[in-house]
């Protein structure tokens, strides 16, 4: 199906007169890969149920072009859908839940069985095509998913916490196997996930949601150098999120720690500071902090330390520290954020 | 000793089969034996040797059109028990504001029991109940015949057949569905291709109990139909086998061949039954 946009306009959700998405304006290009992100009971599964017609809106509209898509039913907007739970159909074989969206949409026999192949093949499940999903590993059965959904070459891909219920090792190679496909298909994709990597690895653009609000959109780059306030840092990995004071222009004190940082908010005002561990060095000149917890991770260590005050600052380090040692830590001027409390 | 010990012990042999003891000698005496003593009976009649009992029945028409009879109720009863629950449940699977009192109100017809409902369905569509009494004339008869019993075993059975289809439906993972409908199934190629297939099991399941109960229908049979005549089923042949003209051995064949025909029926349903997908009905690693 072609399409130049789709266009997501003030879309909102009520439960019972609670908000559980409100105003989600959004313009997808064909071919981008969107992830909604955010913990869980932000409203990104709303969102993607609202998209795909299993949830009515209770405000706002959905374009696709110039047509209108909240009005139709789930089968009649021509998206594909990867479920958290798969929802394979358990009395069908691999081949015929495969081949399912095509038989609903009249394709020719020969057709249905051309194109059913060639998906079984892009997930490489050609030896357990006549297998039922419950003879499937995990693995597998996330595969049979996701042909399922591509098959239909859909104007829009859906997918729903897909990689969430696979082992570490499991759900890496997944998210390979779905950038790859997206590379190769080029499908319009909007991916919904409480997993910051997961997002920033696969989307060309993240949407930061919080009870239903948006916080930031923006390219994974932008969201990850530059979170727009202290909940969509907390999201982005910046784990040091301190209460402090700005106690004078270019410096911000508290929780025992002093810092230099570029802040526009006046004197005196209150702020949350967000440090990535990472960017918190140990360096001479430093304020003083005493390590507490060392986990081993690798070729660094993941250290939580407290400073004089009590507050606890985490850090990484290359040189493994034992706890009770006393360090002095630094921070980059450009990398420390301030926002407002 | 201690290896015979383990090695029986894997095979679940142990001491603590012996709690089993008490109920496994309470389904003896209470279960088996009567029914093995009824089985002997039935072989043991006053004349005509081991299989006279069974000759009597099956030469006599009036005795041996008791199973065309009772088969003609039970079964239409039976099948339309189910493909009545099946839509009524598939529309009441979800979650809607007054689910339980709909549900309350279906379920009521099997705590009153088959006596207040054949009371109430006497003076409802007997000759001087309303029912009759807005039609004009006397054309239409629904007491005292077939279609009598025929609504007593549908009051009765359809709430069974219901309660059985809805717990079964709410098994299905609602996911399913949805999925169907994201690849472009419309409601009735849902139904038709993911519930029922799935649901399938169940109803044969269901159908095998509601068929039971039809077949061995007593009180209704003698209260609102015809037990001298239409409604004439194999258990009223049994009882006054039994009862009335005091021959055991008739009474106990009788019920053996109620027996079998009702494991016949079962095992019919049961072979359609295992055409079917019969595993998970949930969808993957939820």
């Amino acid at each position: 199906m072609t399409f130049s946009a789709l266009r997501l306009d003030g879309v909102t959700r009520r439960f019972g007169g609670k908000d559980a998405l409100t105003g989600l304006s959004l313009t997808i290009g064909k071919g981008e890969f969107i992830a909604l992100l955010g913990p869980s009971g932000c409203g990104k599964s709303t969102a993607l149920n609202c998209l795909a017609g299993l949830l009515p809106l209770s405000e706002g509209s959905i374009w696709q072009d110039e047509r209108r898509l909240d009005t139709l039913p789930p089968e009649r907007r021509g998206f594909g859908m990867v479920f958290q739970n798969y929802a394979l159909f358990p009395h069908l074989s691999v081949r015929r839940n495969i081949a399912f969206g095509l038989q609903m949409r009249r394709v020719p026999r020969a057709e249905v069985r051309r194109r059913t192949d060639e998906a079984i093949r892009l997930v490489r499940l050609d030896e357990h095509a006549a297998k039922l999903p419950g003879q499937l590993s995990g693995g597998q059965q996330q595969r049979v998913a996701i042909a399922r959904a591509v098959v239909l070459e859909p104007s829009l891909v859906l997918m729903d916490e897909p990689l969430s219920n696979l082992d570490a090792k499991l759900r890496l190679e997944m998210r390979t196997e779905i950038r790859r496909l997206h590379q190769s298909l080029g499908l319009t994709t909007v991916y919904v996930t409480h997993d910051q990597e997961e997002a920033l690895s696969l989307a060309d653009r993240l949407v930061v949601l919080r009870d239903g609000q948006v916080q930031q959109i923006g390219t994974p780059a932008e969201l990850h150098d530059a979170p727009a306030n202290a909940h969509v840092a907390d999201f982005m990995g910046y784990r040091n999120l301190l209460p402090m004071k700005v106690s004078s222009p270019g410096t911000v004190e508290g929780s025992g720690l002093s810092f230099r940082a570029t802040s526009s908010l006046p004197v005196g005002s209150d702020v949350v500071v967000a440090i990535r561990p990472e960017d918190l060095l140990v360096g001479p000149g430093g304020v003083p902090v005493t390590v507490e917890v060392v986990e081993y991770q690798g070729r660094e260590a993941a250290v939580e330390a407290r400073t004089l005050s009590g507050a606890p600052v985490h850090l990484r380090v290359t040189e493994r520290p034992s706890p009770g040692d006393k360090v002095t830590v630094v921070a980059d001027p450009a990398r420390v954020l301030v926002f407002p409390a | 000793m201690t290896a015979l010990r383990h090695r029986l012990a894997e095979r679940g042999i142990d001491r603590q089969l012996a709690l089993l003891l008490p109920a496994l000698l309470c389904v003896l005496v209470l279960f088996v034996y009567p029914f093995a003593y009824g089985v002997g009976l039935s072989f043991q009649p006053s004349s005509g040797g081991v299989l006279g009992a069974y000759r009597t029945f099956f030469e006599d028409p009036y005795q041996r059109d008791t199973i065309a009879t009772t088969l003609g109720l039970s079964l239409p009863a039976a099948l339309l028990n189910v493909a009545a629950s099946v839509p009524i449940a598939y529309r009441m699977r979800g979650r809607f504001r007054g689910k339980r009192l709909m549900t309350t109100l279906l379920v009521v017809p099997i705590t009153l029991g088959t006596v207040l409902t054949a009371e109430g369905l006497l003076n409802f569509l007997g000759p001087t109940g309303w029912f009759n009494r807005i039609l004009p004339g006397d054309a239409v008869r629904l007491t005292n015949n077939y279609w009598g019993v025929f609504f007593s075993l549908i009051i009765t059975g359809f709430p069974f057949a219901f309660l059985l289809i809805l717990s079964y439906l709410s098994g299905i993972d609602p996911s399913l569905e949805k999925a169907a409908a994201t690849l472009g199934a419309g409601w009735w190629q849902r139904f038709r291709r993911i519930t029922l297939p799935l649901l399938a099991p169940g109803l044969a399941t269901t159908f095998c109990l509601t068929f039971v109960l039809a077949f061995s229908v007593f009180p209704s049979a003698v209260l609102v139909g015809d037990p001298a005549g239409s409604t004439r089923v194999i258990s009223i042949a049994a009882y006054h086998a039994g009862y009335e003209a005091y021959d055991y051995p008739l009474a106990s064949a009788i019920a053996v061949v109620m027996g079998v025909i009702e494991l016949v029926v079962v095992a019919v349903a049961l072979g359609l039954r295992s055409l079917f997908y019969t595993g998970t009905t949930s969808s993957g690693k939820g």
